[in-house]
């Protein structure tokens, strides 16, 4: 990170929209975290005195049709969303990175190839095809994380192509081919370590989407099974009793439009920090009509 | 132009054959069958009925048959859905899918255009602060959040529009506003985007020296080359919109191909589903095809000599 990067970081980071939205997603880990221990309660212990009961001292955000305690149902959503969504990035960027590296730095047919099978998985409505294997292959976790992430590494793969173009022919990777170095080794050695940071930044990107996808098939009923849960399996219940009981809806989703919102912000906030040309906020001020 | 559909229609008719052959060996491969989950079936009539179906072939034999028939433009008898075969359904649900797609993607498209512009022009103002937060939101709020809360406030609680359901125009208003809403939102942050870039460029420095009309500047020099990019964000919009649909269809209780989708996968009605894929394939890719001539025709660049 050079110092023209991290003074462009600091001064976004000053930002207070910026500094909300680091605030929000600290409260949802911390509250991932910590609040079923907090709460009292087991996040499918049922309490049948207080059936579908709107919040007060002792259920906080109320309880569900089945008498379960919302807050802790709301904090156990938010960790499996929270570890889905790293994770299926975690895998976007382990297929993502390599493709791209390799595309860029081979270059010719190969990188023609390589790019247009990128071009085409692009127009491809991937819900379907997760859909699919969830209902062939069962609920799983696992698969969920595999699922998500090998539909989200194409983003990736593009920016990393770029990126290498851009070093492919500095000196070190010459020299480095000068002394005989191998293909694999210069991808592996030379080239991957130089476009990390940028991959990394945009694979931040990637997590909403993530998100958003899992939360997507949890609402449909093919995301995590019950007891366990998430805030689409929760957003889909609420949506169900939203007229009798409205809190239900209300708090899975304003976590999950909270938790999004700051995700999608500071995605792009990191990447005009990262790469100024992408971004028109630092350019003297353009023209108006 | 003829060139240009000639040349990417080999790509087009690969991808579509890769799609529903995966689809179709993905949904054998799922454990269970069919004529699984009801009372079960005494051994007889479970082997008569997967011979009528022909289930009972291998595999390949099973996929070439199936080839043949969609080539024929039949895709056979819905397993699940007694005497309805998948062409039915399919025309059934087709045209309910495509009413709520396209006016939500007609007003995503409009409206999008049209805020990211203004707020393009008013960079920096009040009205671009309150276009952007007013976006962001629309971002941030899946489809699947939207639509109950429209169905709550318009539907059950103000009464103005019907909260779920199909028949009349009334029905159309509020899932299409649901599904439309977050791509409304993203293409008014890429025309606003684009349009700012293209507002500092020479050509129309040029134009405004020139004295043209404001209106002139707009129409006839920054929009056209700024909307490339919401053009090419249109394609991959369509798919997700097709995603979308389905939690739309759900939501308010339409009777759309998305659920026969997901009933159909569900409940391993094997016909159904990939009649459903099959319908999403030729709509995705065509939509893809007419995207990249639309770009061709903005961007002078792109465009292809015959």
């Amino acid at each position: 990170m050079n110092d023209a990067t991290k003074s462009r970081l600091r001064h976004s980071f000053r930002a207070p929209v910026v500094r909300a939205a680091t605030g929000i997603i600290a409260f949802v880990v911390l509250f991932a975290a910590l609040a079923p221990s907090v709460s009292g309660w087991q996040y499918d212990q049922i309490d049948w005195d207080r059936i579908a009961e709107p919040p007060d001292a002792s259920h906080y955000f109320g309880t569900d049709a089945a008498g379960r305690d919302l807050f802790t149902r709301v904090a156990m959503g938010a960790r499996t969303s929270l570890a889905v969504a790293l994770l299926a990035s975690a895998v976007s960027f382990v297929i993502g990175l390599p493709w791209g590296a390799i595309a860029g730095y081979i270059g010719g047919r190969i990188d023609q190839a390589m790019m247009r099978i990128v071009d085409v998985l692009y127009a491809l409505p991937f819900v379907f095809l997760v859909i699919l294997l969830v209902v062939v292959f069962g609920r799983n976790m696992y698969l969920l994380f595999i699922a998500l992430g090998a539909i989200s590494w194409l983003d990736l793969a593009r920016i990393v192509r770029g990126q290498t173009l851009g070093i492919r022919n500095e000196t070190f990777v010459l020299a480095a081919r000068c002394l005989g170095a191998s293909t694999p080794y210069i991808v592996k050695r030379h080239l991957v370590p130089n476009v990390m940071g940028p991959a990394l930044v945009y694979t931040t990107l990637t997590v909403p989407g993530v998100m958003l996808a899992e939360s997507f098939l949890s609402f449909l009923g093919l995301g995590v099974q019950e007891p366990e849960t998430s805030w689409g399996v929760l957003i889909a219940d609420g949506a169900r009793d939203m007229e009798s009981s409205p809190w239900l809806l209300a708090f899975p989703a304003a976590f999950l439009a909270a938790t999004l919102w700051s995700m999608n912000l500071l995605g792009d906030r990191l990447r005009d920090v990262f790469d100024p040309r992408h971004g028109v906020g630092d350019r003297p001020r353009p023209g108006s009509l | 132009m003829l060139a240009h559909v000639l040349t990417r229609l080999p790509i087009l008719l690969g991808t579509f054959a890769v799609i529903v052959t995966a689809a179709f060996f993905l949904m054998r491969l799922a454990p269970g069958g069919p004529f699984d989950d009801e009372r079960r079936l005494p051994p007889e009539i479970e082997a008569n009925l997967r011979a009528a179906y022909h289930l009972d072939e291998p595999l390949p034999a099973q996929y070439l048959r199936y080839v043949g028939m969609v080539l024929r433009g039949d895709l056979g008898p819905s397993f699940k859905q007694k005497d309805f075969d998948v062409n039915e359904l399919i025309a059934a649900g087709l045209p309910v899918s495509l009413t709520i797609g396209g006016i939500a993607l007609a007003f995503a498209l409009i409206l999008g255009v049209t805020l990211g512009t203004a707020a393009a022009l008013h960079r920096d103002a009040a009205g671009d602060f309150t276009i952007m937060g007013f976006t962001a939101l629309g971002l941030a709020l899946p489809s699947f959040v939207i639509g109950p809360l429209l169905g709550l406030g318009f539907g059950v609680m103000l009464g103005w529009l019907p909260a779920g359901g199909w028949g009349s125009a009334r029905h159309c208003l509020l899932p299409a506003l649901a599904l439309g809403l977050p791509f409304l939102a993203a293409i008014a942050r890429l025309a606003r985007g684009s349009v700012i870039e293209a507002l500092a460029a020479p050509h129309v420095r040029t134009a405004r020296s020139k004295g043209l009309s404001r209106h002139r500047i707009l129409l006839r020099h920054v929009l056209p080359g700024a909307l490339t990019p919401v053009v090419s964000f249109l394609g991959p919009a369509a798919a997700a919109m097709l995603a979308g649909s389905v939690v739309i269809e759900q939501v308010f209780a339409l009777p759309g191909l998305g659920r026969y989708f997901v009933q159909g996968a569900l409940n391993r009605d094997y016909t159904l589903v990939m009649g459903a894929v099959i319908v999403y394939a030729t709509m995705i890719l065509a939509f893809n095809l007419i995207v990249d001539l639309a770009y061709a025709r903005l961007d002078p660049r792109l465009r292809v000599r015959s």
